[in-house]
C-alpha cells in the first residue's frame, strides 16, 4: 500500500512540476484550464491532454463576509483550516501517514514546523491504528484530525469507524464519545489513479449511524466545512476530492469560518429537472445544466449535497416537487450508491409529482479502470443523455 | 523486574512451549498455593498452603489492604454465581471465575484516575473503584437505572466517575484507542497518569498488532494486560497461536514485557505496579502477561464441557485459585478466620440479592433512549418525528409485559 501510494505521489509531484511551469507562463487563473493549454512544449502538451480533466473549475463568487481573502486551491484551503484549528484549539493535534512533511498532497505542509512535532506527526502505516489512536485521543476531550492517505486505503479502519467511533457515544449513553475525531481522505478520480487510488467510498459510510460524512466541492468549500466537522461534536468524516486539490482555485477567507452540516446547497435555480451531486461531479452537472438550457431550452436546478450523512433530504425533495425530475450523478458505482438513497426516499416523499423515473447516472459496477476511465466516469455527456431522456419520457 | 525480552512465572499448560525456552526466570513475588510454585514451573508441588515464595518480593501491603483484596474477589464471585444462576432473567451474562486475582491485582496497583480500557470479562476491575452492585444489576437487566440507557447487552458497563470506558463487544478495538488516550495525557499538565488496556490472549487480529505498534512508536505510557485464561471460547491456546505467547510478542514491537502467574494477586498487583511507574516515568508502554483460567464456560451461550475436561476445570477451581490462594494467605497469617468467612459470604450474597431485586422490580427505560445520541438519528430522514413516536407505540403495545426487559435468552 505504501510502495503504491508512493507511486502516485511521484505521479503528483511530476504532474505539479508540469503545473507550475504552466502557471508561470499564464499566472494560474483557473487552476483545470491550465493543464489543457502549454504554448511551449508539445510532448507536454500530450500528456496533459491525456490527464485532461473531464470537467471545468468554474471559481466561487468572492465573498468578503469572513474577511480578506486569499488565492487559494483545495489543498492549501484544508491548510489553512488546519491551520486555524492548529492556532485557536491548544488540544488539537494532527496525525497520519507521512503529515509530518506535509503529506503526500502537501495539505500538512509547514503545520509541523509551525506547531511542533508533539502536534503534528507521523504514525506507522496502518489505518486501523491511525483511527483507533484517534478515538483515543478524542476519548480523552482533545481535538483529533486523523488522515489517512487515499480513501481507497480507509477499509482497515472500517471496523474503527463503524463499530467503535459512530457507536461511542451511543453505547455509553453519553458517558464517553469521540465527537471530536475528524477523519480526512482524499477522494475520488484523478485521471490516472485506477483502482486504488480513485475510490469514492461514502456509500459505505452512509450505512453507518453515528457519524457524520461530508464532501466539498471546492476550496472555499474545503475550509468552511472541514471547520464545521472539526467543530461538530460527531466523529466525522472528511472526503477531499483529490482531482481538485490543485485544479480548483477561489479566493478563499483567510480567518476561519463555517458552513453547516446537512444543508445542502442550491448553486443554480431551475424548473425542469433537478440534478444532485456532490464533490467533484458538482462541476460536471453544472456544465449539463449549462448544455440542457443551451441545447434544449431545459431549466436545471443544480444542487450540491454536501452532506452525504445526515443528509439534507428537505432541499432535494422541495426542488424535486417543484421540477418533477431527479437526476443524481456520483462516480461511485451504481449499486448501492448514495444515489439509491436518494432516489429511494424522493420516490417515498415525491411519488405525485414525478414526471419520469429518477435518473441515477454513476460509475459502473466495475472496480475503478486505468486507461478506461474516461468511460467509466459519468461524465457530462452520459448526465446530458439521462436530461434528455427524463424531458421526452 | 522488566525486561526488554521476556520474564516469565508459571502455569502448567503453557510452560512447555514458552518457559522452558526462555530458561524459566523466576517470577516476582507469590502466595504458594497448593498448585505450585511461582518460580519452578516444572514443579507443580503441594507445598503447605500461603507462604511467600519470594519473600524479598513481598509486597508488605497491610491487613487491611489484603482483606480489602478478598473481600473484592469474592463480593465479585458471588456477583457472578448469583447473575449466572439468574441468567435467564436477562440476555446474556459472562462470568470472571478463576480470573478474579488478574482484576484486583491490577487495578490495586493503578491510580484511580488511571483510565481503564476494558474488554468484557474485567468487571472486577470496575467493582474494586466502587461500581455499585446497583448499577451492575442495572446494566444486566437494560433498566432505566442503566447508565447505558438499556442500549447494550449484559455486562457492557462503564463509568465516567470510575475512569472506566463503556466495554463494547468487539475484541481488542479498544487497544489501539488507549494510545491516543495516553499522547492526550502526556502532553498536558497531569502527566502522571497512565491507561490501562486489557484484554485476552485470543485475539490475534491487527487491532493488537496496530495498539502495540502505535503505542511503542508514539511513545505512549499505557500497560497492555493480557488475561491470559487458556481458552477463546472453546479454543485452546494450543490451537490460537505459536512462538512465546503473548509476552513473546512484546520484545518485536520494542515493549519491555512479563508474564505473571494471574492467580497470584500478589504478582499481579507487583508488575502493574512497576509497569505503571515504569511507563509514567518513561512515556513507553508495558505488556504484562497474566496466566490464569477461564474456570467458567465462556458465557451462558457457551457448555464447555464440550471441549475440555471437567478434571481439568476441577484442578483450577479446587487447586490453583486465586480466591482459593489469598484465603491460604490470609488464613496462615491468622488474618481472616472461619467465622469471618461465614459471616462474609452471607453478607455478600444478601447486597447481592438486594441490588438484583432492585433492577428486577425497575422499570425499562424511556422509550426516546433508542433514538437519542446519534446524528440525525431521529427522526429517520423523511419521516416525521410524530410518525416515529405513533410507530414505536404501536410496537410497544404489541409487545407482551416485559418484553423490554429483555426475558428471552439469547443464544450466541
Amino acid at each position: 500500500m505504501a510502495a503504491a501510494a508512493r507511486f502516485l505521489l511521484r505521479t503528483a509531484g511530476s504532474s505539479k512540476a508540469s503545473i507550475t511551469n504552466v502557471n508561470s507562463g499564464l499566472h494560474g487563473k483557473y487552476g483545470a484550464t491550465l493543464l489543457r493549454v502549454s504554448p511551449s512544449c508539445n510532448l507536454l502538451a500530450k500528456t496533459q491532454r491525456r490527464y485532461a480533466a473531464h470537467f471545468t473549475f468554474q471559481p466561487e463568487s468572492v465573498q468578503t463576509e469572513y474577511g480578506p481573502t486569499q488565492k487559494m486551491n483545495l489543498f492549501q484551503s484544508v491548510t489553512s483550516a488546519l491551520d486555524n484549528t492548529l492556532a485557536s484549539d491548544p488540544t488539537a493535534v494532527i496525525f497520519g501517514e507521512d503529515v509530518a512533511f506535509g503529506g503526500v498532497f502537501r495539505c500538512t505542509v509547514g503545520l509541523r514546523d509551525k506547531y511542533g512535532k508533539d502536534r503534528v506527526f507521523n504514525t506507522p502505516l496502518c489505518e486501523q491504528g491511525i483511527v483507533g489512536f484517534g478515538i483515543g485521543v478524542a476519548v480523552a476531550g482533545a481535538t483529533a484530525i486523523a488522515e489517512i492517505q487515499f480513501a481507497d486505503y480507509i477499509y482497515p479502519a472500517f471496523d474503527q469507524i463503524v463499530n467503535e467511533a459512530a457507536k461511542y457515544r451511543y453505547r455509553s449513553g453519553n458517558l464517553f464519545d469521540c465527537g471530536n475525531l475528524t477523519i480526512r481522505a482524499p477522494w475520488g478520480c484523478v485521471g490516472h489513479g485506477s483502482l486504488y487510488h480513485s475510490q469514492s467510498p461514502e456509500a459505505f459510510f452512509a450505512h453507518c449511524p453515528g457519524i457524520k460524512v461530508v464532501i466539498p466541492r471546492g476550496p472555499v468549500q474545503a475550509k468552511g466545512l472541514l471547520l464545521s466537522c472539526i467543530a461538530d461534536k460527531n466523529p466525522c468524516i472528511f472526503f477531499e476530492p483529490k482531482i481538485l486539490y490543485r485544479a480548483a482555485v477561489d479566493q478563499v477567507p483567510v480567518e476561519p469560518y463555517q458552513i453547516p452540516l446537512s444543508e445542502a446547497e442550491i448553486l443554480q435555480e431551475g424548473s425542469d429537472v433537478t440534478l444532485v451531486a456532490w464533490g467533484t461531479q458538482v462541476h460536471v452537472i453544472k456544465e449539463v445544466a449549462a448544455m440542457a438550457q443551451e441545447k434544449l431550452g431545459v431549466s436545471c436546478e443544480v444542487i450540491d449535497l454536501q452532506t452525504i450523512l445526515p443528509w439534507d433530504a428537505e432541499t432535494i425533495c422541495k426542488s424535486v416537487v417543484k421540477t418533477g425530475r431527479l437526476l443524481v450523478s456520483h462516480e461511485a458505482p451504481v449499486t448501492g450508491g448514495f444515489a439509491a438513497e436518494i432516489s429511494s426516499t424522493v420516490q417515498e416523499e415525491c411519488f405525485l409529482n414525478l414526471e419520469a423515473p429518477i435518473a441515477r447516472v454513476c460509475g459502473y459496477d466495475t472496480p475503478f479502470p486505468h486507461i478506461f476511465e474516461p468511460f467509466y466516469i459519468p461524465d457530462k455527456w452520459k448526465c446530458f443523455d439521462a436530461v434528455k431522456r427524463m424531458i421526452n419520457y | 523486574m522488566f525486561i526488554e525480552g521476556v520474564q516469565c512465572s508459571s502455569s502448567p499448560w503453557w510452560s512447555a512451549r514458552s518457559s522452558r525456552l526462555l530458561g524459566g526466570v523466576h517470577g516476582p513475588a507469590g502466595v504458594r498455593g497448593a498448585g505450585r510454585g511461582v518460580g519452578d514451573p516444572r514443579v507443580p508441588g503441594d507445598g503447605p498452603a500461603g507462604e511467600i515464595v519470594s519473600p524479598s518480593e513481598d509486597p508488605q501491603l497491610p491487613q487491611e489492604t489484603v482483606v480489602d483484596f478478598y473481600k473484592s474477589m469474592t463480593l465479585f464471585n458471588t456477583m457472578d454465581r448469583i447473575l449466572y444462576e439468574f441468567s435467564g432473567r436477562i440476555t446474556f451474562y459472562a462470568t470472571n471465575f478463576g480470573e478474579e486475582g488478574t482484576h484486583i491485582g491490577s487495578v490495586a496497583a493503578l491510580d484511580p484516575t488511571d483510565l481503564v480500557f476494558g474488554q468484557y470479562r474485567e468487571a472486577g476491575v470496575l467493582l474494586y473503584r466502587g461500581f455499585p452492585l446497583d448499577l451492575f444489576m442495572a446494566q444486566c437487566y437494560s433498566s432505566a437505572d442503566d447508565l447505558g440507557k438499556g442500549r447494550q447487552m449484559p455486562v457492557h458497563y462503564g463509568s465516567k466517575d470510575l475512569n472506566f470506558v463503556t466495554i463494547s463487544s468487539t475484541l481488542a478495538t479498544q487497544i489501539p484507542q488507549g494510545g491516543g488516550r495516553c499522547r492526550v495525557a502526556i502532553k498536558r499538565a497531569s502527566s502522571d497518569r497512565a491507561v490501562i488496556c486489557y484484554f485476552g490472549e485470543g485475539r490475534q487480529r491487527g487491532r493488537r498488532h496496530a495498539g502495540l505498534h502505535f503505542s511503542a512508536t508514539l511513545e505512549c505510557p499505557i500497560i497492555f494486560f493480557c488475561r491470559n485464561n487458556g481458552y477463546a471460547i472453546s479454543t485452546p491456546t494450543s490451537e490460537q497461536y505459536r512462538g512465546d505467547g503473548i509476552a513473546g510478542r512484546g520484545a518485536g514491537y520494542g515493549i519491555a514485557s512479563i508474564r505473571v502467574d494471574g492467580n497470584d494477586v500478589f504478582a499481579v498487583y507487583n508488575v502493574t505496579k512497576e509497569a505503571r511507574r515504569r511507563a509514567v516515568a518513561e512515556n513507553r508502554p508495558f505488556l504484562i502477561e497474566a496466566m490464569t483460567y477461564r474456570v467458567g464456560h465462556h458465557s451462558t451461550s457457551d457448555d464447555s464441557s464440550t471441549y475440555r475436561s471437567l478434571d481439568e476445570v476441577s484442578y483450577w477451581e479446587k487447586q490453583d485459585h486465586p480466591i482459593g490462594r489469598l484465603g491460604r494467605y490470609l488464613a496462615a497469617r491468622g488474618w481472616w478466620g472461619e467465622e469471618e468467612e461465614q459471616a462474609w459470604r452471607k453478607e455478600a450474597q444478601r447486597r447481592v440479592m438486594e441490588a438484583l431485586q432492585k433492577a428486577e422490580e425497575a422499570q425499562a427505560p424511556p422509550r426516546p433512549a433508542l433514538h437519542r445520541r446519534v446524528p440525525g438519528g431521529a427522526p429517520a430522514p423523511g419521516e416525521a418525528e410524530g410518525s416515529h413516536v405513533e410507530a414505536l407505540e404501536g410496537v410497544q403495545r404489541a409487545l407482551p409485559p416485559g418484553a423490554l426487559r429483555g426475558v428471552t435468552r439469547a443464544t450466541r
